[in-house]
């Protein structure tokens, strides 16, 4: 019973996985890149990793597996906040139909939106 | 069990595309730890598959240094100020 509920644990986590990175590929910019990406994956990984440990029980691998699902799980949004923080003070632009942008616009005085006269590499 | 492998790895591809052909630093960057990410929960099949609990001592250190990589690319690309 406990291992059924394991299999479909480890099957809901891959999907997550899939629908992750299908968003790595498939939308506009690097900031919807970031957020689909990071979320996506880091749930995918959680599930994996406990459905390893329901699988496994209290051994040595099911411990392991617990241990690296806390560590995804906590360093994972430090890694991908830190990252956008750095572009966006680095000067990669947003998406061109973006509608808003308060950070562009008190620390810069201008919105970071791509404009319509650059080309847009999608 | 080898069905959720082979669609991890298809995950692993995306990532790799998107590597190759990023119009800016960051998207490889991110697409880099995505990657060292699949390949942990890869890792973690093969350690149950084959019953090898050592596998997952690999992927913490997969994931701790993806972990590590990441910081030091966002901490250079904040310390340096583009005017344009």
């Amino acid at each position: 019973m406990i291992s059924v509920i394991g299999w479909i644990v480890i099957v809901i986590g891959v999907l997550f996985n899939l629908l992750g990175s299908l968003g790595l590929v498939r939308f506009p910019d690097l900031y919807n890149r970031m957020q689909a990406a990071t979320k996506c994956v880091t749930v995918g990984t959680c599930g994996i990793m406990f459905g390893v440990f329901l699988l496994t029980g209290f051994s040595q691998t099911g411990i392991k597996a617990l241990l690296c699902a806390f560590f995804v799980l906590t360093t994972m949004p430090v890694a991908a906040h830190a990252l956008s923080r750095g572009s966006l003070i680095f000067g990669i632009k947003l998406w061109r139909e973006t509608k808003i942008d308060k950070f562009g616009k008190d620390k810069f005085g201008k919105e970071l939106i791509e404009g319509k006269d650059e080309e847009t590499q999608a | 069990m080898e069905i959720l492998m082979v669609g991890l790895a298809l995950c692993a591809f995306f990532c790799l595309y998107r590597a190759l052909q990023g119009p800016s630093i960051s998207d490889r960057v991110i697409s880099v730890d995505i990657m060292g990410i699949v390949f942990t929960c890869i890792t973690a099949l093969m350690a149950v598959r084959y019953k090898l609990p050592y596998l997952l001592d690999l992927s913490i250190i997969i994931a701790i240094l993806s972990f590590v990589g990441t910081l030091a690319l966002a901490k250079y690309m904040e310390g340096r100020h583009l005017d344009d």
